[in-house]
Parts: C-alpha cells; structure tokens; sequence
C-alpha cells in the first residue's frame, strides 16, 4: 500500500468511466495517471500503447518476466513488446493487479458461462468499439492481453488459476507514471457472471497530472 | 496408441519452424537430449487474427500450467488444439520469450559473421521472421507457450525457473481442431538460469489423428470444453 501526494483538485484531467463503456486517452511522459474504483471491486480492463508506434503495446508476459513476479502493484514497470518501459505504478492503496485473466469477450463467455451469453456485453466489445472510432490503423491484432486492475487472480503453486473475490473496496486507486508517451484504452468491465465486480458494475475515475506537479 | 506419422524431422537447436497443422493430424514436440524449451505461436491459418489467447486458455480452465487433458483456446472461443499426451507434465505458459537484448546481456555478443550459423538466436526474431514469412508482422506477436519449461509461482507470485523439468525423450502431442499455423522456436528458456548459451533440439513429428469422439478426455474433463468443442464444430458446418 502505497498512498500518492497528488491532489485531484490540481489534475488536468478527469473524467468518470461508466461501467460497460471504454475510454481511450493519450498520457503523455511524465504525466502522472490514476484510476480510482469508486465504489469498490470493480475490474478495469486496461491496454497501453507506445504513442509513437502502437505495434509496441503493453506486454503482460514480458512485464511479469521482467520482474519475476505475476502481480501488478507499486515499482511494477509496465514492459511493452519491444521491452520499452511504457509507465510504472507509483503508488497502490489495493495492493495487487492481476495480469493474467485477460478481457472477457462475448466468445470467452460462450465457453465459460453458456453459449446463450453470447449477447452479454463484454470488454473486448468496448476495445473493438473503441478502436473502430479512433482509427489509426488499430485492428483486433492490437488486442493483446490486458491488466485488470483492482482484480484478485491468484495462481496457486499447484499451477491453478483461482477467482477470488476482489480485495479493492471504495476509493481504492492505482497510479502510474508515464515513462513514454502513451496511448491508453480502458474498458470499465461489463461483467455480470462472475464476482469481479461484485455482480454489480460501477463506474470508475480517470485523473492525469502534469509531472510537475509530483 | 500410437498415431501413423506422416512426417518428421528436427528443429536445430535456436532455430524457428513452422507448418499449418491440418485439422485430423497432430504435432508431437520430443525433447531430444533433455532440458529443451520449445517457444510457441499459434493462429488460424485461414484467419490469423484469430490466435491463440493466454487468458482465456487460462481461465476457461482455471490453470496456470499446461499438460494432457488441457486445450488452447483461440481468442474466438474456439479450440486450435488439445494436448492429448504428455510425458513431460508441466509446460510454462506464462513467461513468454526473450529478445535480442536479453540474449545479448545474458550470453554476450556471437554474430553471424564471427560465428556462422552458431550465431546467438533470439525467440522474438526468430518469430517475427516466421510470421512475415506468412504474412505476418510484429502487430501478431502474442503470449507464447514454453513447452518442455516449467515456472513455479509462489504464493506471493514470485517466479522461479525449475531445472530439470523435462527429461531426454520427453514429449508433448497436440491434437489440430482447427488448422492451425504453428511457429516454433527452440532457443532455451527466457527465465533459464544457465548462463551458457546452450539451445537444445527438438524433433517435430506430423500425425494422423483420429477426430476427438463424444468420450474425448479433453471434452470431457470440463464443461467450459464441451462447450469450446461444440463451438468449434459449428465453425467448420
């Protein structure tokens, strides 16, 4: 747990994510970038670009490689494909970020719940719609595995994958620095059938600082 | 029960391969001296953006590891294959592959033109000249499988690279539900603590295989399967 010294009066942006709705923003260096889970247990689906070239996007295998360690909180670096540093988590009042559970689609649903779910909405229909709108070349290729911040995903050293319930609550936050400039994407997660958001999905607050102000 | 192999032949060691594995034939990967690490990529041929996805194979089946009995899923909800032998037991999904760079720092400089082809390889080049062979680019660089390799996760989620996972002779089949465009790539492990650049072979045999049956074990052993193989059926109807 680690608490920022940033004051949400002084950030230059902030905007509230709906549940079910994506974001996508560019941060740029040294920009100072917090997502707070407003009511509590609620996923944030999250992908990152290099700016300058979105075929260098955040890497979930590389990030845990490179730390040796498969969760996400403060002094985790953010690798992208190309082994560039894209931002780095400075302060945490959650304490753990999963990396491995990925984004739920309508497909991922299909065979985890029922193939009559097809029609639930799902994270990776809020990417797609994203990056239809904003263009630039991204396809579904530029989807690669995501974070899923305030998400609880422990791995047993059986080599199970466990779902346990979140271990964020109300005003929780995660906040990172930029160590490039960055495209981000965040689907605030639409999930109904399993406990990531508590079967109830909320929405979620985006802050970015200027450097200066750290 | 031994599958007819149709044909077969050795991927050197550090060295990248690839095929279109035909739906009703299958790949067996046979760990030759032992300690080898087979890196893999895996698309629909006739669809590429359609590939293989870490999560959902992970969470479909609520595993962190890969051995007989498990499949790999496509970000589509469909099964490219199912690993229907193993004699080795845990095959990494997690780590990924290593770069030029990593290679570089670990093993220090062995260039092509001081070394001919005993030059150091990397898994990511070796990848990505796979995949633009295909038609493919570094934008379809994904989440690999580590075959042959083992990473223990503590429960704190500190990795740990186990030595000795894979014995000489070893081997792993996987079954094509799909056709299913496979790179290979044998250089050693990422998270391998040998400081010696010691890439090791792996022998690649093509099957024929029977088509998975009602009572298919990796059908059965769950019902998210049942349903990623009902959802593969209607793809190919």
């Amino acid at each position: 747990m680690t608490l920022s010294t940033l004051d949400p009066l002084r950030a230059i942006y902030s905007a509230d994510i709906p549940a079910g709705e994506a974001w996508i923003h560019p941060i740029h260096k040294d920009q100072y970038f917090r997502i707070v889970d407003l009511h509590g247990n609620q996923a944030v689906d999250t992908l990152f670009y290099n700016a300058h070239n979105y075929a260098d996007r955040y890497s979930a295998q590389d990030t845990v490689r490179a730390q040796q360690n498969l969760y996400l909180t403060t002094g985790s670096t953010l690798i992208s494909t190309e082994g560039h540093s894209l931002l780095t988590i400075v302060a945490d009042t959650c304490g753990r970020h999963d990396t491995l559970g990925g984004a739920c689609s309508n497909e991922s649903n299909m065979v985890r719940y029922a193939i009559e779910k097809r029609h639930m909405h799902a994270c990776r229909a809020s990417f797609l719609k994203a990056i239809a709108g904003f263009g630039h070349g991204l396809s579904k290729r530029d989807i690669p595995s995501n974070i899923n911040f305030f998400m609880n995903v422990p791995v047993t050293p059986e080599g199970k994958l466990t779902f346990e319930d979140g271990i964020s609550e109300a005003g929780k936050y995660v906040e990172m620095r930029a160590d490039c400039d960055v495209l981000a994407l965040i689907s605030n997660c639409p999930q109904l059938n399993n406990p990531c958001n508590g079967y109830n999905p909320t929405p979620v607050r985006v802050l970015i600082w200027d450097g200066a102000e750290a | 029960m031994n599958a007819p192999v149709l044909w077969e032949e050795t991927i050197q060691p550090g060295a990248t391969w690839s095929h279109v594995l035909k739906r009703g034939t299958g790949l067996r990967l046979t760990d030759l001296e032992g300690g080898a690490n087979a890196g893999a990529l895996f698309y629909n041929f006739e669809c590429p953006t359609e590939r293989y996805n870490m999560p959902d194979t992970l969470k479909a089946q609520h595993i962190a590891r890969l051995t007989e009995g498990f499949v790999l899923y496509s970000d589509m909800g469909r099964i490219l294959c199912s690993i229907t032998a193993d004699t080795c037991g845990w095959h990494d999904p997690l780590s990924g592959f290593s770069g030029e760079t990593e290679v570089l720092k670990k093993y220090g400089s062995a260039t092509y033109q001081e070394c001919r082809n005993d030059y150091h390889k990397n898994t990511r080049d070796g990848f990505l000249i796979e995949l633009e062979k295909w038609g493919l680019s570094s934008r379809d660089l994904t989440a690999s499988i580590n075959f042959f390799s083992r990473v223990d996760v503590s429960e704190a989620g500190t990795m740990s690279f186990a030595p000795g996972n894979s014995a000489p002779g070893s081997h792993v089949e996987l079954r094509a539900e799909m056709n299913v465009l496979a790179i290979v790539n044998t250089c050693q492990h990422p998270l391998d603590p040998n400081p010696e650049y010691q890439p090791r072979p792996v022998h690649v045999s093509i099957l024929q295989t029977e088509p998975p049956q009602a009572d298919d074990p990796c059908r059965i052993s769950r019902a998210e399967n049942e349903r990623g193989f009902e959802i593969t059926r209607r793809y190919f109807l």
